[in-house]
């Protein structure tokens, strides 16, 4: 078995135009820096991208909006990004928002063989227009369906070459359940390391969600609103 | 005086109980941490992934691996713990989180919440909202009465479109505490100096006021 690719321009080498990605990260925290700048460099296109947010202007997700690499948006929240907002409005971007525990489930749905679940989330808004509903134990609920990906593009503090995870602290978010919903699964990780040397007790994601493995370089870990206090 | 939003907070902060884990939004709600009564032992969740949230880091601690959901920086207390995502809303949506708090454009008299869209302009998302309100009955929304025009907050129907349906039973804002029950506005309590007839005009939604009103501590 090897898992382990030489750098992010090897790991994304075989994605096409028109491929559905998922790219872990929350805000600028936990994204995939490395893939996301391999992915400008080979100039892919026509992409749907299933993220919770789509970066900021220079930053994340939104260099490749400014390289007109995108064609969907399937998010939560996107309200950081005037180059994002500009496409929009002149239809070259097209837009699916759905609330955050909606699009974590359905990613972990999409991961878990789950094709089909119901939650009380948006019953009477306009996220449940065309979607079945239901009556359960007196409460209506709305059926969603699982989300999947063609490649699955995550961040990870830690690695083995098997392919074994470990998230730090907020930058875990929605990079575990995208791991197990890509057909193929990328990882880029700060750290790289032999099998044995993670505690299996300590380890966020099993191997065997994933493909590939590499060590990122460079991170930049850029911060959207620094916020301080003085003692 | 109407309240402030420090005063708004404050009023909020009273309705904390010992052992709570609480979800505040951003804006308002986020506020309402700094009045948490001392000895008292409130967790604070943030729906990227947190339990155990502290304050804001001095320049020295700043980790950009560790934001809130509002993407500032923070810092984790003793006891914090951290999670994906999927476990955050299973938090959520399974009824664990005892007490969220968030902020609204429109509230209607029949607890339907609209705080996410308006349409014909930009649409930033929703965000966790839709799911914070669908998953508990505790849920206190924190607001300013009128929006920046004068126009009532509190209305027969909401006019935007919906976070989510009938599932607002307490609001407080600058002029006083509502529970929202049979149809109608239940003014609780008023702030200090604020005159009944000032609420009336004030609200559009049906209204109905206390016999049992009371002036909210500041």
């Amino acid at each position: 078995m090897n898992k382990v690719v030489a750098n992010a321009d090897e790991a994304v080498k075989d994605i096409p135009d028109n491929a559905v990605l998922m790219l872990g990260g929350f805000g600028l925290c936990g994204i995939p820096e490395n893939c996301i700048a391999a992915l400008i460099r080979k100039g892919v296109k026509g992409l749907t991208c299933i993220s919770n947010n789509a970066g900021v202007d220079e930053f994340g997700i939104g260099l490749m909006l400014k390289t007109k690499q995108v064609k969907k948006m399937i998010s939560s929240y996107v309200g950081e990004n005037a180059e994002f907002e500009r496409q929009l409005l002149s239809g070259e971007l097209e837009v699916e928002l759905l609330p955050q525990g909606t699009l974590a489930e359905r990613i972990r749905a999409g991961g878990a063989g789950i094709p089909l679940f119901a939650t009380p989330t948006g019953y009477g808004t306009e996220i449940a227009e065309g979607k079945e509903t239901r009556e359960i134990g007196g409460k209506m609920y709305v059926f969603e369906k699982w989300l999947k990906a063609d490649f699955a593009i995550v961040k990870a503090w830690k690695g083995d070459t098997l392919g074994n995870l470990v998230f730090k602290g907020t930058a875990r978010n929605f990079n575990p359940m995208m791991a197990t919903a890509g057909k193929i699964t990328i990882a880029e990780v700060e750290e790289l390391v032999e099998p044995g040397q993670l505690d299996p007790n300590m380890i966020h994601t099993p191997g065997i969600f994933v493909n590939r493995i590499f060590k990122g370089t460079n991170y930049e870990k850029r911060i959207e609103q620094r916020t301080t206090n003085k003692v | 005086m109407p309240l402030d939003k420090f005063g708004i907070a404050k009023r909020i902060a009273k309705e904390l109980r010992d052992g709570y884990y609480v979800n505040l939004g951003i804006g308002i709600p986020t506020l309402v941490a700094n009045y948490i009564p001392a000895g008292m032992d409130v967790i604070l969740q943030s729906e990227n992934g947190l339990l155990g949230m502290g304050p804001f880091p001095v320049e020295s601690e700043v980790d950009p691996d560790l934001i809130n959901a509002g993407k500032q920086t923070v810092t984790m207390l003793k006891g914090a713990s951290l999670f994906s995502s999927a476990d955050s809303f299973a938090m959520i949506r399974g009824g664990h989180v005892d007490l969220t708090v968030l902020g609204a454009m429109e509230v209607a008299e029949n607890g339907d919440i609209a705080n996410w869209k308006i349409p014909g302009k930009m649409v930033k998302g929703m965000g966790g909202a839709m799911d914070l309100v669908a998953s508990t009955d505790n849920i206190i929304v924190a607001m300013m009465q009128t929006n920046p025009k004068g126009e009532s907050k509190l209305l027969p129907a909401c006019t935007l479109p919906l976070t989510g349906k009938h599932c607002i039973n307490r609001v407080v804002t600058d002029l006083g505490y509502y529970e929202i029950k049979d149809g109608a506005f239940h003014l609780i309590e008023i702030a200090p100096g604020v005159t009944v007839d000032e609420i009336k005009a004030k609200t559009a939604g049906k209204l109905v006021v206390s016999e049992n009103l009371k002036v909210m501590e500041s």
